[in-house]
């Protein structure tokens, strides 16, 4: 007797994730080649060195605490934005979602323009407030400016439950809080892996904000390496090191997420539950909702006034043209990487959940690790690769989207996968059993309810590019100034007024297109 | 145990061929498990409403994605009118399925859903159809609905709208009513057997309610550990069971040991008639309803083979009234009219009213 092995993965789609998942781990390839140029002596010299392990507990430090924070202020936030009778629930989602339309640099430039000599602190209250730096100033900007995405992941999952669950357990006796623990926070757990997996890589990723505050991660090191004297070889295994991190926290996601199979398994279509009462705990809610609000917007917010009502009066009027070719030169970009980056990251998805396997996990994997890779290592391992492989795409836009697409395939696969999640299975077979072929019957009956997943990868991954620098600084052909080139630019030399225009557009721009996600989601 | 996979032998002769034929049909869903479906055979003849009943996991439900085509055998053929359709995929059989949980396209209407099969049709041809299942099941009010708008109830006859809409000749239905309450249940039934008659569709019931099966096939298979224990009629099936497995999961019965010679045996409850001759060591069966109970006869009894025994329960349940009764080390399950007086604690004679049925042979 022949056994058949569960599901083969048809070959079509396996073909499309290998060549997505091969594209992604080139830079891999590039990284361990630079890091075996080594000498042996230099090799050890390199990997002992003391000061990787200070960079290791620096960068698990921060990872630790900001999972640890954006959890405690994203879970709450999420519940009261959906589950509750809190009034104006859409409209403070949409604040506490507009934190993501503000880089990392931008909140850093936030801060700073408000605290120390010469902020808007001083100017207000009369004494300079002190500048948020170290492990403690890294910590509470990159809560502020990451927790969106558990928040996003977190609200999504909790308005998609289907509200029997939670009535059934009511019903065999448990109370509220009893039964968000046992059976809304289980059904959580893809969207709460997601969401950390993408602030620990964003957090293991960053260097905007660590190098701002002056707290020595791998990122930075790696950051210090290659702009100050430049010795690749000691960043390729600084950036090896990270990625071994980054390997950890996907292997730990990896082992969570297992046997992890959520189809809702009722009938007809899930209900919507009734509201909770806050009663009392309006206050206490309302008081959380600030926290954020205030830290990650208004501080920014006023900051960029603040210094835009001191921008200097140009005699050229060529700066309004220049901020108006920066912000097209962005979109140029970043448009099309969000398209691609949604059209890639659909087949590595659905392997993933329909064809549950090793080979397909590894694949999901890969875009994780091409997003962890740290952006400077990525552009430079792009480089080199167009330069051996692809000579004609060397300095070319189209490079720069494709580094855009690659990189952040990741923060497209999250909202796909959990999309399929809720899409159950027996609706292709339905399709099939109607005379559909299985590439028909996925477009006609499953890719319809992927339609919010996927805008909301598109447009995750359109702001990530908005907001990209080192990939931008390296990749983008020569001349070519985009929003946040321009922002870092005048922001390394303090030229905060210089800074708050591109500023200002960004934030703008980026907070239009969360309210867009945000519409999409309310259908 | 000695498990009979032999259909019996059905007189009339079918001159045309089955709409629907398994033979050998087994599936592993991994080398180290034992088989979800092993050597599965029958056949479902034009028109006709065939069950598949057995307790949940014994692979009824698979053997019904199998001729769907959303799983591939390991083993076996399926013939679809004649024609070998084992390796087609699913698209390409024309065979309708009721999911379980309906899988209504939650993005479509119900317009949209029914028509979403009709995929030669178009227009007005397109539409004609649509509204003449959806009059069929009685919903065409609810055409522009969601199906997120529609009861449970509705939802259902939706999905059986959708699967039949296209024509098929056989149509796969994977526990369709378990999910509607006792009222709704029985009427649905009625009315997606009255629906599928009148359409002469043939279709495969998959079930582990055993009323459900009975009255609504026209034959039925009984599915025990991947294996078809015994095919037959319904009336063949509960009265003619081949197995104990099959005995106790149609309703309730007493198994009772025996030794029998020709058309009779001796059991604890004294000699017994058979339905069928038998020889030796053997296992029978006797339904509640083929025993009674009678005031005993006390010092009048003629001699000591009279079976008395002590009501340890009984169970009113308007049509009729089930007692157990002890009866020396056994309980018995007896099944009496409304009226019968007797209280737990009453010392009682039980009577043989019926032949009892041979389910195993030997040791």
């Amino acid at each position: 007797m022949v056994y058949s092995l569960p599901k083969p993965i048809p070959k079509p789609l396996l073909a499309v994730a290998l060549l997505v998942g091969a594209a992604v781990l080139l830079p891999l390839l590039y990284l361990v080649l630079r890091a075996a140029q080594a000498e042996p002596h230099q090799l050890v010299e390199i990997v002992l060195r003391e000061r990787n392990l200070q960079l290791l507990g620096n960068t698990v430090a921060l990872l630790v605490g900001v999972i640890a924070l954006t959890t405690a202020l994203a879970l709450p936030l999420a519940w009261v934005t959906s589950r509750t009778d809190l009034w104006g629930k859409r409209f403070w989602t949409v604040l506490l979602v507009l934190p993501l339309a503000v880089p990392g640099y931008v909140g850093v430039f936030g801060f700073f323009g408000a605290t120390g000599a010469g902020g808007w602190l001083e100017h207000l209250l009369g004494f300079p407030w002190p500048r948020p730096t170290g492990y403690l100033g890294a910590l509470g900007v990159l809560t502020l400016f990451t927790y969106p995405y558990l928040f996003l992941n977190l609200r999504a999952a909790l308005l998609g439950l289907d509200a029997s669950l939670e009535e059934s357990a009511r019903s065999l006796g448990y109370r509220g809080l009893e039964v968000f623990w046992r059976v809304v926070l289980p059904q959580l757990r893809p969207a709460l892996f997601a969401g950390w997996l993408l602030i620990g890589l964003h957090v293991l990723g960053d260097f905007g904000v660590v190098s701002l505050v002056r707290f020595e991660t791998f990122s930075y090191a790696i950051y210090l390496q290659y702009s100050a004297s430049f010795d690749r070889i000691y960043a390729a295994w600084l950036s090896l090191m990270l990625i071994l991190l980054t390997g950890s926290l996907l292997w730990l996601e990896a082992r969570l997420l297992k046997n992890l199979s959520l189809s809702r398994v009722g009938l007809g279509s899930a209900r919507k539950s009734q509201p909770v009462r806050l009663g009392v705990w309006r206050l206490p809610s309302l008081g959380l909702m600030a926290l954020p609000i205030v830290g990650a917007l208004v501080v920014p917010l006023t900051s960029i006034v603040y210094w835009l009502a001191q921008y200097p009066s140009s005699p050229h009027s060529r700066s309004f043209e220049a901020v108006l070719e920066a912000l097209r030169n962005s979109v140029q970009a970043a448009a099309p990487a969000a398209f691609l980056a949604a059209f890639l990251a659909l087949p590595l998805a659905y392997l993933g959940v329909r064809y549950p396997s090793r080979l397909s996990r590894l694949l999901e994997r890969a875009a994780y690790i091409g997003y962890a890779t740290p952006p400077l290592a990525f552009a430079l391992a792009l480089i080199f690769f167009s330069l051996r492989g692809v000579p004609f795409l060397y300095q070319t836009l189209a490079l720069l989207i494709l580094a855009y697409a690659l990189h952040f395939l990741a923060e497209a696969i999250g909202p796909i996968r959990s999309a399929l999640y809720q899409a159950p299975p027996r609706l292709e077979e339905a399709a099939r059993s109607l005379g559909y072929n299985p590439l028909q019957a996925f477009l006609r009956a499953t890719f319809p309810l992927l339609r919010r997943g996927l805008l909301a990868s598109m447009a995750l991954v359109f702001l990530s590019a908005v907001k990209e620098l080192p990939l931008t600084f390296l990749l983008a052909p020569v001349g070519y100034s985009t929003l946040s080139t321009r922002i870092w630019g005048y922001t390394s030399e303090a030229m905060f007024a210089e800074a708050a225009p591109y500023a200002l557009l960004i934030v703008l721009f980026s907070a239009g297109l969360v309210g867009l996600l945000l519409s999409q989601e309310r259908q | 145990m000695n498990t009979q996979h032999a259909e019996r032998p059905t007189t009339p002769i079918q001159a045309h061929t089955p709409i629907l034929r398994v033979q050998g049909l087994s599936k592993r869903f991994h080398p180290s498990l034992p088989p979800v479906v092993e050597n599965v055979g029958f056949t479902v003849e034009q028109g006709e409403v065939f069950a598949l009943l057995g307790p949940s996991g014994c692979g009824k439900t698979t053997t019904l994605r199998l001729i769907a085509g959303f799983e591939q055998p390991d083993s076996g053929q399926i013939w679809l009118e004649g024609r070998e359709i084992t390796r087609l995929p699913p698209e390409e059989r024309g065979i309708g399925f009721v999911f379980q949980d309906y899988a209504l396209f939650p993005h479509l209407s119900v317009f949209e859903n029914v028509a979403f099969g009709l995929r030669r049709l178009r227009g007005k041809a397109r539409q004609a159809r649509v509204l003449e299942v959806l009059g069929l099941v009685g919903l065409t009010v609810f055409k522009d609905r969601k199906p997120g708008e529609l009861s449970g109830g509705q939802q259902q006859r939706v999905a059986l709208a959708r699967a039949i809409a296209p024509g098929p000749k056989l149509v796969l239905l994977d526990e369709p009513f378990s999910s509607l309450d006792a009222a709704l249940r029985q009427s649905t039934r009625d009315e997606v057997r009255a629906l599928l008659k009148q359409a002469g569709i043939g279709a495969i019931l998959v079930t582990h309610d055993q009323e459900e099966a009975l009255s609504f096939a026209d034959r039925l298979a009984v599915m025990r550990s991947g294996q078809l224990e015994q095919i037959g009629t319904p009336e063949e099936v509960y009265h003619h069971p081949r197995t104990p497995f099959v005995a106790q999961f149609l309703g309730r019965t007493n198994l009772i040991p025996g030794e029998a010679r020709g058309l009779e045996a001796e059991t604890p409850l004294g000699r017994l008639l058979l339905s069928e001759e038998a020889q030796g060591a053997v296992l029978l069966s006797l339904r509640p309803e083929g025993l009674g109970l009678a005031m005993p006869l006390g010092h009048l009894g003629i001699d000591g083979k009279q079976l008395e025994g002590t009501v340890l329960a009984r169970e009113f349940k308007g049509h009729d009234m089930t007692y157990r009764v002890q009866l020396g080390n056994r309980e018995l399950i007896v099944q009496e009219s409304p009226e019968s007086p007797f209280r737990p604690g009453d010392k009682v004679r039980v009577l043989v009213r019926a032949r009892a049925v041979v389910v195993g042979r030997g040791r």
